[in-house]
């Protein structure tokens, strides 16, 4: 998409704007965003809520491919793209943690250290839990914990993954 | 004007300083962001899927134990004073306030609230939910806001990934959606001026600290809102025990260095209290941060036993109730009015004359 404003450059950020109850969208280059006083990624970065936003963008080597198709992907649930979430800090939906899981991992394990859930296991109402799977994930899950903690990280990475697929 | 007499203490039942500790530790709270399966977050949904969810929360709510007959307020339909007023309580965020930025709520933001345990709704999740207690009580607070998740979690679909667990609107509350957070007064280490190191080391632990007020708040009056900093890839008990053990360590330094002030400069110390307790008692015009400075001291006094008969009720009650929206609320005037540092003065005096102190 090239940018509204210039026509010319590629657009980078969604730019929202609300004035007299009207709200207008506009798809901004760097240059034209910064010229209406958006922060762009170089000066988001600075904050500390925007080295996170900025996190979401840096490509680690194992992530590199699934971040290409990332970028250009917008999530089926609400809409919201990369670039979206990069500008507001926020996901739009739980669907963007599936869309953006390859970007979010990384930035999970910045944030968190980790990046599986260990605490409560929620069943929605009506879902019925799969009993058959899961003795093996609950193993799987235990012996997970018991790697993290013993900073096994390498078993643990096994683990995870074996534990994804048994989810 | 709100009308607080809905809710059985006025929402802050958590400052009666009946808890654990209350002489250092105001109080514990313990929030779980949780959202909605079948809705977009609440900045990316159109004002319609906010108020659906709203009347989705509301109907769940009503048939829970823990919030059934409780109070329910439409931040988006109260008066900014009013609003400010339940932010000062704690009882909501700034953001659900809508205090930042254009100063508007967004549509259908509201607070559910009963006894001590309360749910922001359309905040930046769907759903925040809180325990509050008096005093240090990590777990009551949990157990509190533990069984609202559960009776809601049983009528509505929360977002839930198998490998991330509960799903929030910002990646910084994913996996557990659990802040817990304990408001604990450190003159004693601020005065000494250990204070930086101790802040310093949370960072290590994986805590953080914030203002009296939480996020993006500053801190006045000694007061400093510890909480953990990650919510994925610990249990539930493993970060509100990993808390609990910090919070005790500081306790224990921050007696520490009162002792150390006792023993190398009581005359200092007692002069300070009693000059703050002496303002505060005769102050004609008092900004609220200076009322916050002051009153820290006079609490500092108080748990050293140099002022008698002052409550620890009475100082939490002023902590709150001269703050700029609660004294512009009880005096009728606007909360920007010039004359408020007279009022809040005079308020000051009035409770302390009634209330007690006096030297030991």
């Amino acid at each position: 998409m090239t940018c509204d404003q210039c026509r010319e450059r590629e657009a980078v950020v969604q730019f929202t704007q609300v004035a007299g109850g009207q709200v207008t969208t506009l798809h901004l280059c760097e240059r034209c965003a910064a010229e209406k006083g958006v922060t762009t990624t170089e000066e988001v970065t600075k904050s500390a809520v925007g080295s996170l936003v900025a996190a979401l963008g840096v490509a680690g080597p194992a992530g590199a491919a699934l971040r290409a198709v990332e970028v250009g992907a917008t999530c089926s649930g609400c809409g919201a793209t990369l670039q979206d979430i990069r500008q507001t800090g926020r996901l739009g939906c739980g669907e963007c943690y599936r869309v953006f899981d390859g970007a979010l991992r990384d930035l999970l394990r910045r944030l968190h250290g980790a990046t599986v859930h260990l605490g409560e296991r929620y069943v929605a109402p009506g879902a019925v839990p799969a009993a058959a799977r899961g003795a093996e994930v609950a193993a799987l899950r235990e012996q997970l914990r018991l790697a993290v903690e013993t900073e096994n990280f390498e078993l643990a990475a096994e683990l995870r993954d074996r534990l994804r697929a048994a989810e | 004007m709100i009308d607080l007499s809905l809710v059985p203490d006025g929402g802050v039942g958590w400052l009666d300083a009946s808890g654990p500790q209350s002489h250092l530790v105001l109080s514990t709270r313990v929030r779980l962001a949780r959202n909605l399966a079948r809705h977009p977050f609440p900045t990316r949904l159109p004002e319609a899927g906010r108020e659906q969810v709203l009347s989705e929360v509301e109907a769940a709510a009503g048939e829970t134990v823990s919030l059934r007959g409780g109070a329910a307020f439409r931040l988006d339909r109260l008066e900014r004073a009013d609003r400010q007023l339940l932010h000062e309580r704690h009882l909501v965020s700034k953001e659900l306030a809508g205090l930042e930025g254009d100063g508007t709520p967004r549509r259908a933001a509201a607070l559910l609230l009963q006894d001590q345990v309360g749910a922001m709704v359309n905040e930046e999740d769907h759903l925040r939910l809180q325990g509050l207690r008096s005093g240090f009580a990590l777990e009551a607070a949990y157990q509190a806001v533990d069984r609202l998740d559960r009776e809601l979690g049983q009528r509505l679909a929360f977002a839930f990934h198998p490998e991330f667990g509960y799903l929030t609107a910002c990646p910084t509350n994913v996996g557990t959606g659990l802040r817990a957070s304990v408001l604990i007064h450190l003159p004693g280490l601020v005065l000494t001026k250990e204070i930086s190191k101790v802040l310093q080391g949370l960072g290590q632990v994986g805590l953080t600290y914030r203002g009296l007020h939480g996020e993006g708040s500053e801190v006045v009056g000694n007061f400093f809102q510890l909480s953990n900093q990650t919510t994925l890839g610990k249990s539930e008990a493993d970060l509100l025990d990993h808390l609990g053990k910090i919070v005790r360590q500081v306790v224990e330094y921050e007696e520490q260095a009162r002792q150390v002030l006792l023993r190398e400069a009581p005359a200092i110390v007692e002069d300070k209290v009693w000059r703050a307790y002496g303002l505060l008692r005769y102050a004609r015009t008092l900004t609220f941060d200076e009322a916050m400075n002051l009153l820290s001291a006079v609490r500092l006094g108080v748990g050293l036993r140099i002022i008698a008969d002052v409550p620890m009720y009475t100082l939490n009650k002023l902590l709150i109730f001269a703050q700029p929206a609660h004294l512009a609320v009880a005096e009728g005037v606007a909360v920007g009015d010039p004359e408020l540092g007279v009022r809040r003065a005079r308020y000051v005096r009035r409770v302390l004359e009634d209330e007690g102190g006096r030297a030991r």
